[in-house]
């Protein structure tokens, strides 16, 4: 049998060789794998890794496919620091979505030039009712919130897919299932450059990261709330002793994470859809529980995290456009890279302790 | 160790640069670049492989003349807007994008790109440099409808329906044409796979069908699921998109085969010539290349498990659509229930096709939503 004893210190030397050697196994592993597929490597491996920097407007496209990844990332992080396994932010992306893109075409006509900031509100709210739902369950009843949030996120998606197959269907989609286009206001814009004009989808939406990173960063390392969570992720009995209360935690983590997805769905939509569609989330919810674990649960790793994904996605079109790679073959370079990144980090706070079955 | 990783980084950056520079110099000749995206793998055996085989044909017909680039598995979303628009700032010049959620990506890229042609297949919306192409597949169904209609033996039809739009439900009224052209007694059941491609559910659908008492299988969806169903249960089926005899041998009786590639060709030529157009009309539907069973954008596979006499009608059917003798939608049509659609003497138009969210007499139930 296989136990993972927890190291007394983490050697700081490794923190730093750790993800290096992780990366140079893959890029090892990925040479051999294109190789042998007949594809040439050094190629390969630029296209995945270094295409997607070689220009100005694909290195924005980056930080666009990130976006919403850190933005649900970052609010996953507050839910695994205290231990609470909320893996349907999915779920709470979409009816977020949903909710603020609903407003948005019931009511086009309000004046005001906060349009979007009351979207995102309601977005906010949307994704953390969502999330309400496993939170009260297991509060109240114990109820399990990881497979509760899971089955959520399926409701989510057959309910969005029923209100744009039917009542907010535009009539002039020839019974296409999608929404009218949002109105003027709804929509999140790309940011011009002078001299340059747009780059790629570059869209003012990017900015919300600027604020989210710093103030999620100050709220679990400086604030009594943030301390709490940390506490009771760690040590459960500590934060009972303490007289933390635990139900009130695990609500409040599950509120704002599922409140960020929602605001990740209403940012992306309204930058890069501009109508309601059947699907909206294309597993960002899911890919975010990857980019909060790889970013160690930390805003400014979650960032990186979110960079390199997001990285790995576009060099991976890039390597299938230029080389004609198909995604299958990247998709596994995609997991062995994810593969050992996650391994070397578990490697350096555990130990590994074989023993024979008694 | 700071140093180690200084040299790391110097090794990366050293071997960037250079790759950088090889592929910048790499592309000398002129061929005319082509780009197609695509919705899901060509192993779907379905929609995107009879993409795979128009594309195929593209570079046959062309061979050093074309320059293709494929994305696939591209969701219909920020995605596509993303490598739509990387296609372009490759120096495509024209850009199949193939499947419908690709509508408002494309369109949204084309504006930034005046000069390049793109070709979105089965929309709705064009403007100066997006033409859009589509198939009759109801054509195909029309003949599915009268060889049902021949061999069943329970009169119960099982029919597996991707979502409830006008394009499916114009095929399921189109197989009802065919249907009761032959037999009166014959009546189709539908269910909603609320998917394009999951040979989980395909195939969970149709052994409900097989359940229920349907023998002859009909399918709007992508994978072979259904006719590997209807091979080991003993019933018979239609094949989607490709030839699927491959999949079952004894069940398909015939496929409804997407001809994507004398289309591309065609635009594509268009393009070397300076003649590419998006064939707008006053029309909204006029001007969408909309071509069937004569423009041989779709073809009908080999007739199979059935008797003589059988394909022999079928064949008669393909004829009849061919020279135009056949009017799918000719009046008096009535909906399943019994309210008149339009009178004899006058027959639907594209745009009533389009318009289509009632069943035909010969389908049970009711269109959802």
């Amino acid at each position: 049998m296989i136990t993972f004893i927890p190291r007394d210190k983490v050697s700081k030397n490794w923190t730093i060789i750790g993800p290096i050697l992780s990366i140079f196994l893959t890029v090892f592993f990925g040479l051999l794998i294109f190789t042998f597929l007949g594809y040439n490597p050094l190629e390969t491996l630029y296209q995945i890794f270094l295409s997607p920097f070689s220009r100005i407007d694909r290195i924005s496209d980056i930080f666009v496919k990130a976006c919403p990844l850190i933005i649900v990332g970052i609010g996953l992080m507050l839910c695994f620091r205290a231990n609470v396994w909320n893996i349907g932010a999915e779920g709470q992306f979409i009816i977020g979505t949903l909710l603020a893109g609903s407003f948005a075409l019931l009511f086009p006509s309000i004046e005001t030039k906060f349009f979007i900031f009351i979207m995102i509100v309601i977005g906010f709210i949307g994704g953390a009712l969502w999330a309400f739902i496993p939170a009260i369950l297991k509060t109240k009843l114990n109820v399990n919130e990881i497979l509760v949030s899971l089955m959520l996120v399926y409701v989510a998606m057959l309910f969005i897919d029923f209100i744009v197959r039917g009542p907010l269907r535009d009539p002039m989609s020839f019974g296409f299932p999608l929404s009218k286009p949002y109105p003027e206001g709804a929509i999140i814009n790309k940011i011009p450059f002078p001299g340059i004009g747009y780059l790629g989808q570059l869209h003012y939406g990017i900015l919300f990261i600027i604020l989210l990173i710093p103030i999620s960063w100050l709220f679990v390392n400086k604030t009594l709330s943030g301390f709490k969570i940390n506490v009771l992720g760690a040590a459960p009995k500590a934060a009972k002793f303490a007289g933390f209360k635990q139900n009130t935690i695990t609500i409040t983590v599950l509120l704002i994470s599922g409140g960020l997805a929602g605001v990740a769905g209403v940012i992306e939509v309204s930058a890069n859809i501009g109508q309601l569609q059947p699907e909206v989330s294309f597993g960002y919810g899911f890919t975010a529980i990857i980019v909060a674990f790889l970013g160690r649960l930390n805003p400014v790793g979650i960032l990186f995290a979110g960079i390199i994904i997001a990285t790995v996605k576009l060099g991976a079109d890039n390597a299938q456009m230029s080389m004609g790679i198909p995604k299958v073959v990247t998709g596994l370079f995609e997991g062995i890279l994810l593969f050992f990144l996650l391994t070397g980090e578990t490697l350096q706070k555990y130990k590994i302790k074989w023993s024979k079955v008694t | 160790m700071l140093k180690f990783c200084m040299r790391i980084f110097s090794l990366f950056a050293l071997s960037a640069s250079v790759l950088f520079f090889i592929f910048n110099s790499a592309f000398a000749g002129n061929p005319t670049k082509v780009g197609f995206v695509y919705l899901t793998t060509p192993g779907d055996h379905g929609w995107t492989y009879a993409h795979e085989l128009g594309k195929q044909m593209v570079e046959k017909r062309f061979g050093s003349d074309v320059k293709v680039s494929v994305v696939e598995n591209v969701p219909e979303g920020p995605d596509a807007t993303r490598v739509i628009r990387e296609l372009a700032k490759q120096g495509n010049e024209i850009i199949f994008t193939t499947s419908f959620g690709y509508m408002e990506p494309t369109l949204k890229v084309a504006k930034e790109f005046p000069n390049v042609k793109f070709e979105h297949i089965t929309g709705y919306k064009r403007s100066k440099n997006v033409a859009t192409g589509n198939i009759r597949f109801y054509e195909g169904r029309y003949i599915q409808g009268v060889v049902a209609g021949l061999m069943t033996k329970t009169n119960k039809i099982g029919y597996i329906g991707a979502y409830p739009i006008a394009e499916v439900i114009m095929g399921i009224n189109s197989f009802a044409q065919g249907l009761r052209s032959v037999n009166k007694d014959a009546s189709i059941s539908v269910i909603w796979a609320n998917t394009w491609y999951d040979p989980v559910k395909e195939a969970d659908a149709a052994k409900v069908h097989i359940a229920e008492g349907a023998d002859i299988l009909a399918q709007h969806t992508d994978s072979p699921a259904m006719l590997q169903i209807a091979e080991k249960k003993g019933a018979l089926g239609f094949g989607q998109s490709t030839d699927m005899s491959a999949f079952a041998p004894k069940a398909q009786l015939f496929a409804s085969i997407n001809n994507w590639g004398p289309y591309y060709i065609r635009k594509i030529e268009e393009l070397k010539s300076g003649k590419w157009n998006t064939g707008d009309g006053p029309d909204h539907w006029a001007g969408n290349d909309w071509g069937g069973l004569k423009a041989e954008m779709l073809l009908i596979s080999k007739f199979q498990n059935m008797p003589d006499s059988v394909a022999k009608k079928a064949q008669e059917a393909l004829n009849g659509l061919k020279s135009g003798k056949i009017n799918i939608f000719a009046g008096p049509l009535v909906d399943n229930t019994g309210k008149e659609i339009i009178p004899a003497g006058k027959s639907l138009d594209d745009g009533a096709l389009w318009g289509m969210n009632y069943y035909l007499k010969g389908v049970n139930g009711k269109v959802p939503g």
